[in-house]
């Protein structure tokens, strides 16, 4: 019987695993926050320049996120971020159905308006960031359900 | 007997082209639709519906139809197919432009409409290879392994397509519909076994 507990086998598989831990800690470090790629079909039926509001028509449903520094991960404050969607009181390509909101300080964003239904296969929103201090994004998230009352989406900018 | 069998198989089949248009027609969605969308989606159901049809008229098994009525029905439903696959593409390109050009450029995020595009596409190139046949000359081996591979793709792109959309389409209806279209021309297909006829000519050759 061995009294030892470091046997040959535990010797290799400990110091294997301390070798590997600075690799599997990269993600999670400061400079490792990847910026969000925009999304196939997420510009479809933009409207450049949708106006600042503090609701899209008669509301009901909420479009939250949260806005992110690339690399930091630093809450981003007053970003612009634009959305749209097929809801109970428009297509997509309506003026009416686009809207746009500010971050707080805390780098979150709400804006409500009218419930998403589905459209085009899927019940889905489209959000955007062009405002030019990071790269553009493009996002398509579709909803888990076609009953969901809000859907969460995280942008994380790359600085230009 | 024999008509009331006629009288049966038709019945059956109406109600399976029918009902889910009817079950489509009570969904919320349509209220909060466009004329032009809800046409494009129903043209797309009347087509999915069409092809439960389409192949019992040239496998013979259908009450009432001779085997030269049978292929005339084919040929007008396979126009019928080709006109209901156009409205209904169009009129999803009208309603949202990039989401259509999207699709038919393959870089959609939607994976049925990948599915969609390959039926259509399918269906085109039948109607052209039926067009083409008798100016052309195909010899049957290489005209019935071809109509019956590009049958194939639009029966399993339509099928896929449909049951991947979130939309209009009940699901007990949409799934009953899809299982008779899949029975329907597989019954037919394995039937005719254009495969094998192809290997008696070689024989004869």
């Amino acid at each position: 019987m061995p009294t030892s507990l470091t046997t040959r086998r535990t010797f290799l598989a400990t110091t294997g695993a301390t070798l590997a831990m600075p690799a599997l800690m990269i993600p999670a470090s400061a400079q490792g926050l990847a910026p969000t790629s925009t999304m196939r079909g997420g510009s479809n039926n933009y409207r450049p320049g949708a106006p600042i509001v503090e609701r899209i028509g008669g509301g009901g449903f909420w479009m939250t996120g949260t806005v992110r520094r690339a690399g930091d991960g630093a809450p981003l404050e007053g970003q612009r971020i634009q959305m749209w969607a097929h809801t109970t009181e428009g297509h997509e390509r309506d003026a009416h159905s686009h809207g746009a909101t500010l971050t707080n300080v805390n780098g979150e964003f709400r804006l409500e308006m009218p419930q998403i239904v589905p459209a085009f296969g899927q019940p889905h929103g489209h959000l955007a960031y062009d405002s030019g201090d990071f790269e553009t994004v493009f996002l398509r998230p579709v909803m888990e359900s076609a009953s969901d009352t809000t859907l969460h989406v995280a942008f994380v900018l790359q600085p230009v | 007997m024999g008509r009331l069998r006629a009288i049966g198989v038709w019945a059956a089949l109406i109600g399976a082209m029918v009902v889910p248009l009817i079950v489509a027609l009570q969904s919320p969605l349509l209220a909060w639709r466009d004329t032009i969308y809800i046409g494009a989606g129903f043209a797309g159901i009347i087509a999915m519906g069409g092809l439960l049809i389409q192949p019992l008229f040239i496998g013979g098994r259908l009450p009432g139809t001779t085997p030269f009525t049978g292929r005339r029905f084919h040929q007008i439903v396979g126009l019928c197919l080709v006109i209901a696959i156009v409205l209904h593409v169009g009129g999803l390109l009208i309603t949202s432009p990039p989401d259509v050009i999207d699709v038919l450029l393959f870089r959609s995020p939607t994976p049925f409409a990948i599915w969609g595009v390959l039926a259509m596409w399918a269906m085109f190139a039948t109607a052209i290879l039926a067009a083409l046949r008798r100016p052309l000359k195909f010899r049957p081996k290489v005209w019935r392994l071809a109509h019956t591979g590009l049958a194939g793709i639009i029966v399993i792109g339509t099928v896929l397509h449909a049951f991947l959309i979130e939309g209009t389409m009940g699901a007990w209806s949409k799934t009953a519909l899809a299982a008779c279209v899949v029975a329907a021309a597989g019954k037919v297909i394995w039937d005719r076994k254009a495969w094998r006829r192809v290997q008696a000519d070689q024989r004869q050759a």
